[in-house]
């Protein structure tokens, strides 16, 4: 463990001094819950280095909320709602949901690429918990999910959208939506692991949200919708969640739909990070 | 705490299959505490597939390993804190700095913030990183990424250090910077495995050297010892007309007593040289043959001969394995 591996405070140099016999050592096989807490907190404060070093990377997060959502309210505004203020406080839910749940795609294709790196041979020749890199790449990322949130609501307001709910209302739906973000990054998570390349994780990534975020109400009224669509968008769980939102926004009130989303969320979760932390561990 | 082990690593019969191609075939290695022992192969011999066994990057097929007494699958956790490990490809993290790679190392290895800093600056003034610390490793050359991947491997004071490829593309002084290095970690107690696939780096710095051919130790034993296979001196004979070459080694044979070896174009022939004055008797039988000579030299013998002697020889081995390996020992003594 990592403590007793820390260099004992020598000489200053390293190379030069005498280090500590392996039998004089006190060593142990295990690695405790609070030290993969704290590699995993080291591993995610890599990932935000890695962003402050390359911003580029958070183009994505920055520029979609910011298009999607003046493209989206200006286009379909008028058709749905009659006018783009009475179509803002569906869009914003909507667009909302399917910025960040897209964006959750990348922790799925950085992670496939990280692993690829010389720098993971040396985590892995390191006394950490094998987990940390997984978990610190998916703590990092909500990083990434509270920009998007931001940048959307922030446009939103610009265009002038007050939710009824108030900030209180503003925060929450903030919070579930990166809560359920943070869930379905594990499904790509898991991609990211078992697939061959980054580019692959991408596509498979792609072809399963694409469907999910559009066949939903995040954009249109499902009653407007052929009736065998209607079928998949009500049991589609971006609706739930695109309507929880909405609920939450605009009513202020926490209904029981809006913890429905939270069990889906945990339900992913408890199928996924076990799979993904199995197929990791094979490959660490 | 563990039964006291005089051996730092202790390899027996491990093997690594990838589908068809046993990389690795039944690799025996003892190291003892404190010294340097190189293990000196060709490109695809199975070093580094070795180095990443013993390191606990991947799981052997076969065989077992013990580093300082642990092995390496039951208590990889144990091992993993008293190992360093440099790869052939630096294993640090491009998008970082120099500083920012060596605190997060620093702080996953269980430094505080403040100490993790004054490391990762020891460090960096250690290895003559200083002035680039905080530059993106994108403009880092070659030997500053080595260097650095070196420092990394020495934040947690290892007793046992594995260098993949130490000085593989770096220019001579940095090589030789390289070798200062090692041989100071060795002063301060280290016991260092390093793979290389240059013969007189092996010489220079291992006490022992493993040669390791297509997955097996084809020979074991200190530099002199490993000499001492192939003579006192040896000959080295250019010839005008390729074609010959198998005469040329058969008249050489017949003269001085021994088989000599043909290098991969054919034209070479090395022979090795106990007697300096039987040369001329050589020389005379071959004019006698009408077999002409473009250029003739007396080597002492190098590590070079002894790669040629014992894995370069055409035996059971189709032709074209015999001259891959001969070329890779030609590159390493060039370089």
């Amino acid at each position: 463990m990592s403590t007793t591996t820390a260099p004992q405070k020598r000489a200053r140099t390293s190379a030069g001094t005498t280090i500590v016999p392996a039998h004089e050592r006190a060593l142990k096989n295990r690695v405790s819950l609070t030290e993969t807490v704290r590699h995993s907190l080291t591993m995610a404060y890599r990932g935000l280095l890695k962003i402050r070093r390359t911003p580029e990377q958070l183009f994505d997060v920055t520029l979609q909320p910011i298009i999607f959502t003046v493209m989206f309210t200006y286009i379909f505004g008028g058709a749905i709602s009659g006018d783009v203020a009475s179509y803002l406080p569906v869009i914003i839910p909507g667009i909302l949901v399917q910025t960040v749940i897209t964006t959750s795609i990348v922790t799925g294709t950085q992670l496939r690429e990280d692993m690829d790196k010389g720098v993971f041979d040396r985590f892995r020749s390191l006394p950490i918990a094998r987990i940390a890199p997984l978990s610190g790449a998916l703590l990092a990322d909500t990083i990434r999910y509270a920009i998007a949130t931001t940048l959307t609501f922030v446009m939103g307001f610009i265009m002038g959208y007050r939710p009824h709910g108030g900030i209180w209302a503003v925060i929450g739906a903030a919070l579930l939506v990166i809560v359920c973000a943070w869930a379905i990054s594990w499904i790509f998570a898991f991609f990211g692991v078992i697939a061959r390349s980054a580019s692959s994780v991408q596509g498979i990534s792609m072809i399963i949200l694409f469907p999910l975020t559009f066949l939903s109400n995040a954009f249109v009224p499902v009653d407007t919708m052929p009736s065998w669509l209607q079928w998949f968008v009500n049991i589609n769980p971006v609706s739930h969640l695109v309507t929880s939102v909405r609920d939450v926004l605009n009513t202020g009130a926490f209904t029981s739909e809006a913890f429905l989303p939270l069990i889906g969320a945990a339900v992913i979760v408890a199928i996924f990070a076990p799979l993904t932390v199995r197929a990791y561990m094979r490959r660490a | 705490m563990n039964t006291h082990s005089e051996w730092a690593v202790e390899a027996n019969g491990l093997v690594k299959t990838f589908g068809s191609n046993r990389a690795v075939d039944g690799v025996d290695l003892r190291v003892a505490t404190g010294t340097v022992y190189g293990v000196l192969g060709p490109n695809g011999a199975g070093k580094t597939t070795t180095i990443s066994m013993l390191a606990t990057l991947l799981r052997p097929d076969a065989g077992s390993a013990r580093i300082f007494g642990h092995d390496v699958q039951r208590e990889a956790q144990v091992v993993r804190q008293l190992i360093g490990v440099t790869g052939q490809y630096a294993s640090v993290d491009e998008g970082l700095s120099a500083t920012e790679n060596l605190v997060l190392f620093s702080r996953l290895l269980g430094l505080g913030r403040r100490e993790a800093r004054i490391k990762a600056q020891d460090l960096l003034e250690e290895f003559g990183l200083t002035e680039a610390a905080s530059r993106p490793l994108k403009n880092f050359s070659g030997g500053m990424r080595r260097r650095l991947d070196l420092a990394a491997s020495l934040i947690s004071q290892p007793p046992l250090i594995f260098l993949d490829e130490p000085t593989t593309g770096l220019d001579p002084r940095t090589r030789a910077q390289m070798w200062e290095t090692i041989r100071r970690l060795v002063a301060g107690g280290s016991t260092v495995l390093l793979t290389t696939q240059y013969l007189d780096e092996a010489d220079q710095l291992a006490d022992r050297i493993a040669v390791i051919d297509r997955g097996r130790v084809v020979a074991e034993g200190t530099g002199d010892e490993l000499k001492a296979q192939v003579g006192s001196s040896s000959l080295e004979l250019r010839l005008g007309d390729p074609l010959l070459a198998d005469r040329a080694l058969n008249i050489a044979e017949r003269v001085l007593g021994v088989a000599g070896t043909r290098s991969a174009e054919a034209a070479r022939i090395t022979v090795p040289l106990s007697d300096p004055e039987r040369v001329t008797d050589l020389l005379i039988e071959l004019r006698g043959d009408d077999i002409r000579l473009e250029e003739f030299s007396v080597h002492k013998p190098s590590l070079d001969d002894v790669f040629l002697s014992i894995t370069g020889k055409p035996t059971e081995d189709t032709a074209e394995d015999a001259a891959d390996s001969t070329t890779s020992t030609r590159e390493g003594a060039h370089a």
